[in-house]
């Protein structure tokens, strides 16, 4: 494999919760990402999913500097990113971009899209010279599929498929070599997502990105990702190639997740062993002791509830898994 | 790679050159429309915010050369006309005089009337201007710093917030002009707009507050800091553009709210005096003469209503043209 361009090393992530009016006491933590590490190789598209709450997005944030993470490291070729000081930050920064959610909320109103793409060579003028700005923005929505005549229109002229286009081309026009997707597409029409993610594969191979990307879609991120981690509760609970996640998931978590996928084919689906979890997602504020799912997960045992399992190979499992009775079962093609 | 959702809407007109233009683009036929074009497009279609805007010209001019509406001297009294009734067959007449009648004084009504409107837009806009930047700035700066100084720049405007206005002002007026004192016209001009900038910033800044804080979440502000763009880039580009429609809207109505308040203190006696020519300080002399003179009272007091009354439409007008979800 490719050499690893991002390493991230037990990053921890807790909000306080504070109560009081005047003086604010912390009654608590709200751990959004408790421990995750991971590693991304140059060229390669890491898939994360996870459901609603799981701190995939406070990840993001984490891996972006827009929070500052309780502890852990983050570390670009070599580098602990959180430690370096603001100007040896801002010029790593240009190396690692985001491709947002919202296409209707991450672009803002009131600049044209020649503005909104050129920006990144206002914050970094060193870039690029200032009479090549307009042509390289013309390049940029070229390469993402916009009609460079565009640059002077306003971003609600444009189709939410388009907004996020033009997302895109201001992501790449620092030519990053890792581009953190949070959730890139699930705000559009599955038509439209499938476009997006065409054109994300095309840019990878074309300037040879890595891609970070986060979703909630298990299809989607298996379209695209050639390995993926899955989170539950601000940890990762089993990380592999993209077979090994689908094919031959050992954590039950995981197993329980790609058997709520729906199936297209009804004389399949007659054979589908649904894996139904009981009882809600518990507090990030308060999560079980050992491991975090054993309070849904139908293997629990004593040992669960003492000692957290950690992410690694096991003997019944070929890639890593946090799971004491890690077992492979195939439950997309269960028959 | 070619998608249907790129096809654009001018498709129909003419397929778009293979090799765009570097210099210029095409002829633009869609012009841009950011949110202020588009409020731009819906007030010219309201007869509120017409009937508003050309009374509120017309006061400006008035302010601005007063020339314009009469040759008469404001200041300028003959005892020998003192409180003349109006005379209705001048308002149709060039060059005469007395159209509203004479004060005690036997100074022209009329004059003084159109040479009071520069007092009062003056006081007003350059007290809502002054309330706009105090307000605004000390807003962004609590609202994008949160924290420490949220809290003791809202305790310290909390302060001038917890006076009434009108006490306010009498007591800091009376302090430093005395009622039976006389200040120059720009001393005591000036006194006033900063007495309403001491007591009004604290508003505005609780609104610009709310706007950044608001705005500050927005993804587009996240997308500018993960570039790496510094807080003066993010806050004058991002947060800020986004967040004046309301102190705006709040500026134009108070800018009503302030000329009626400056009427106020006037006719009190501790605002704006002698020599400066007001509409409160008309009031004010009339009111021993009501009876005998209504005239001297009426004609101010309509002018004052009036104008006030248009800067109130005006906000509203506005008001309604920048929030999208009245549309």
């Amino acid at each position: 494999m490719s050499e690893v361009i991002l390493e991230v090393r037990d990053l921890v992530k807790h909000f306080p919760i504070r109560q009081g009016v005047l003086f604010k006491r912390v009654i608590g933590q709200i751990k959004a990402v408790d421990g995750v590490s991971l590693d991304l190789h140059k060229g390669e598209t890491l898939g994360i999913v996870g459901e609603s709450g799981c701190g995939k997005s406070t990840l993001a944030k984490l891996l972006m500097n827009l929070e500052k993470p309780t502890s852990g490291e983050v570390r670009y070729q070599g580098r602990d990113v959180l430690r370096l000081n603001p100007a040896d930050q801002r010029r790593l920064r240009r190396n690692i971009q985001l491709v947002m959610q919202d296409p209707y909320t991450s672009l803002n109103p009131r600049m044209t899209v020649g503005d909104i793409v050129g920006e990144p060579f206002d914050i970094h003028p060193d870039v690029a010279p200032k009479r090549d700005r307009r042509r390289k923005v013309q390049e940029l929505l070229d390469v993402v599929g916009l009609n460079p005549e565009h640059i002077n229109r306003y971003p609600h002229q444009f189709s939410g498929g388009q907004r996020q286009r033009i997302g895109i081309a201001r992501a790449l026009a620092l030519k990053p070599e890792v581009i953190v997707c949070d959730e890139p597409v699930s705000a559009l029409d599955v038509s439209i997502q499938a476009q997006v993610m065409n054109l994300l594969d095309q840019l990878q191979n074309e300037f040879n990105l890595s891609y970070i990307f986060i979703a909630h879609d298990l299809s989607v991120v298996r379209h695209i990702a050639d390995r993926v981690g899955v989170m539950y509760l601000g940890k990762m609970v089993e990380v592999g190639t993209d077979d090994d996640i689908y094919v031959r998931p050992t954590h039950p978590y995981t197993q329980a997740l790609l058997s709520a996928v729906p199936v297209p084919d009804p004389t399949v689906r007659q054979h589908k062993a649904v894996i139904r979890l009981e009882g809600d997602v518990p507090s990030p504020a308060n999560p079980p002791s050992g491991c975090r799912f054993r309070t849904r997960c139908w293997k629990a045992q004593e040992i669960c509830a003492t000692e957290p399992p950690l992410l690694q190979i096991r003997p019944t499992s070929g890639h890593p898994s946090a799971c004491h009775f890690a077992q492979e079962k195939d439950v997309v093609h269960a028959g | 790679m070619s998608s249907p959702e790129v096809a654009t809407p001018t498709a129909e007109a003419a397929p778009m050159p293979v090799t765009p233009a570097v210099v210029e683009p095409a002829p633009r036929k869609d012009k841009p429309r950011s949110l202020w074009t588009d409020a731009w497009y819906e007030l010219r279609r309201k007869p509120l915010f017409v009937i508003s805007a050309i009374l509120i010209t017309l006061f400006v001019l008035m302010a601005a050369v007063p020339q314009l509406f009469t040759s008469a001297d404001p200041l300028a009294a003959d005892l020998n006309r003192s409180l003349t009734p109006p005379d209705f067959g001048a308002w149709f007449q060039f060059g005469k005089q007395g159209q509203f009648g004479f004060d005690l004084q036997g100074a022209d009504i009329y004059a003084r009337t159109i040479y009071g409107a520069r007092a009062s837009i003056l006081v007003g806009l350059s007290a809502v201007i002054g309330n706009m930047l105090l307000g605004g700035f000390f807003g962004i700066l609590s609202g994008y710093l949160g924290g420490w100084t949220d809290t003791l720049l809202a305790r310290f405007g909390d302060i001038f917030l917890g006076l009434p206005f009108v006490l306010g002002a009498l007591v800091i007026l009376s302090t430093f002009a005395p009622v039976q004192s006389n200040p120059s016209a720009f001393r005591i001009t000036s006194l006033v707009i900063l007495t309403f900038i001491a007591l009004g910033w604290p508003s505005f800044a609780r609104i610009m507050r709310a706007a950044v804080l608001s705005t500050k979440q927005l993804d587009y502000v996240h997308a500018a800091q993960a570039l790496g763009a510094r807080p003066g880039r993010v806050i004058f580009r991002h947060v800020l553009p986004n967040a004046i429609a309301p102190m705006v809207v709040v500026g134009t109505i108070t800018l009503g709210a302030y000329i009626g308040a400056e009427a106020t203190l006037s006719f009190l006696g501790v605002g704006l005096r002698q020599p400066v020519v007001s509409w409160g300080i008309m009031i004010g002399d009339s009111r021993q003469y009501m009876e005998a003179a209504p005239y001297m009272m009426a004609f101010p007091a309509a002018f004052l209503a009036i104008a006030v009354l248009s800067f109130v439409m005006l906000g509203d007008a506005v008001r309604d043209a920048l929030d999208p979800k009245l549309r």
